[in-house]
């Protein structure tokens, strides 16, 4: 008797179905990896010549994180960058970002991640120079369709977190380039994403400017739980960020914990300390 | 083909491609702002028009200042003639014309390509990035083409003016049409900066298509 009265009726099936289809973006979303990648090859053709970027890649990155990729050029930094960005496809292996496997998007699905899920800065800021900052930093929320006043208001508030309210009205060719990048900073966090995809965002910084832009990312980083990757070449990030990825050769050299950094380095010192010897500064 | 169902993303596929959207009023916002602060360039490709279309204009009226002289109902083979030889003329030019925008429109893409670039990172279709290029060149084609019809019926009205008599103006139909049911002028002018508006977005099919094609990637590039 137990076992028919135990199955759900028909409309309580439909129920259930409809409750696990609501639940599932939320499922999606509270998965600790928000990019994962796996066994990624990515192999270009320059002419007749074939050259691999990326030879087996597989990380995992966890979501509120702060990492650096880093590594000389040719390294395969960039294309890394590109797989994980969703800017390119690789040859074979997999790239996830919130277990969604990016190969299976079509362009409507990757120009919504791109829009919604990803915040991008760039090295060259790429800033509309048509368009003055605050329209700059509310051209994403126009892409998603974010009606007019709440535009204006979302806008001109980033502008404010990143210090550079005064200046709404300005055209990029009116800021120097530590402000350009400030507005790219508000531009990425527009329609708030829950990754921020940085490529050399201080290579066109001097250095006290730089500083002041991966400090601001680091922020930013606390305080939305914001996951921020970087591919960069600055030492300065390694500071800021929660792990370093080392890149040679199309493929994961090292992989370094910061608080092991730290910890490894001191205890170098240390060390050489105890022996008598003068250490190596780091 | 369109997909439908449920997308990875954790939304239906309608309801994702309900969510992006470029609506018409800010894509024109946008290109507007391209047209007028890249004036220099945008006068390149509305002179090529503005020169066409003056053309064209210029053989309309002269064909309205004929008939309002008489001297096209005097020997109808010979103005006939001559008629078709302007009309050649007047295609040619306007071939000439689109070359000269596509050309225009191509360095454009290629100067831009950071940009498009960029806007696909923000999320932008192709389908958008098309919009604003039709766009901007509707808006080139007319500005270029009123002022042209206006120069070219000036300068033409001008000419036979002063060899046929101004006593001519009074008999040109201004309007749609004239008494006897052809074209009056008025329709000749919106005639000529409609077929300048159409040169100027037909040529521009081909560079929007270049510019759609351009990768989010384009946005990383450091060269050309």
């Amino acid at each position: 008797m137990a076992m028919e009265q135990m199955m759900p009726s028909g409309e309580m099936r439909e129920r259930l179905q409809d409750a696990a289809k609501k639940l599932e973006p939320m499922m999606q979303q509270v998965s600790e990896f928000i990019v994962r990648t796996r066994d990624v090859h990515k192999v270009y053709l320059m002419g007749k010549v074939e050259v691999r970027a990326l030879r087996g890649v597989t990380l995992d990155i966890k979501r509120g994180e702060y990492i650096s990729i880093m590594g000389p050029s040719g390294s395969g930094k960039s294309t890394l960058f590109n797989m994980i960005g969703g800017l390119d496809k690789p040859t074979s292996g997999s790239v996830y970002i919130n277990e969604v496997d990016l190969a299976q998007l079509d362009a409507y699905e990757l120009a919504w991640l791109r829009c919604r899920t990803i915040g991008y800065i760039f090295q060259t800021f790429n800033l509309i120079p048509v368009m003055t900052a605050l329209e700059n930093v509310m051209l994403p929320m126009i892409f998603a369709g974010v009606p007019e006043d709440e535009r204006r208001d979302r806008g001109m508030e980033l502008l404010k977190r990143v210090g550079l309210s005064e200046r709404w009205n300005h055209k990029p060719f009116e800021l120097s380039g530590g402000q350009q990048q400030r507005v790219a900073i508000a531009r990425a966090l527009a329609n708030d994403p829950a990754i921020i995809l940085a490529d050399e965002p201080t290579g066109n910084l001097d250095l006290r400017t730089g500083k002041e832009i991966i400090e601001l990312l680091k922020e930013l980083n606390q305080e939305k739980g914001v996951t921020v990757i970087s591919a960069t070449h600055d030492l300065k990030m390694i500071d800021v960020s929660d792990r370093v990825i080392w890149i040679r050769d199309g493929q994961i050299a090292r992989i370094e914990d910061r608080s092991k950094i730290r910890v490894e380095a001191a205890l170098e010192v240390e060390e050489a300390l105890m022996e008598g010897e003068l250490p190596d500064l780091p | 083909m369109t997909r439908t169902g449920m997308s990875p993303l954790g939304l239906t596929r309608e309801e994702i491609r309900r969510q992006i959207h470029l609506p018409w009023s800010e894509a024109f916002r946008i290109s507007w702002r391209y047209v007028t602060i890249r004036l220099g360039r945008s006068l390149v490709t509305a002179s090529t028009i503005f020169l066409s279309v003056a053309f064209l204009m210029a053989v309309c009226t002269m064909i309205l200042a004929a008939k309002a002289t008489g001297h096209a109902q005097e020997d109808p083979e010979a103005f006939a003639a001559t008629m078709a030889r302007y009309k050649w003329s007047v295609f040619l030019g306007f071939m000439i014309c689109a070359t000269g925008i596509i050309s225009a429109l191509l360095m454009s893409v290629t100067e831009r390509f950071r940009e498009i670039g960029t806007m696909k990172c923000l999320g932008a279709l192709d389908e958008f990035i098309v919009r604003m290029f039709l766009i901007e060149a509707s808006l080139m084609g007319l500005f270029g083409s009123l002022a042209g019809a206006i120069v070219g019926a000036v300068l033409m009205l001008l000419w036979a003016g002063f060899r046929e008599g101004f006593s001519l103006w009074a008999k040109i139909p201004w309007g749609l049409k004239s008494p006897t049911g052809e074209w009056g002028f008025f329709a000749y002018f919106v005639a000529s900066v409609l077929a300048g508006m159409i040169l100027s977005v037909v040529s521009a099919i081909l560079p929007a298509w270049r510019a759609a094609k351009l990768q989010a990637a384009d946005a990383l590039r450091t060269e050309i």
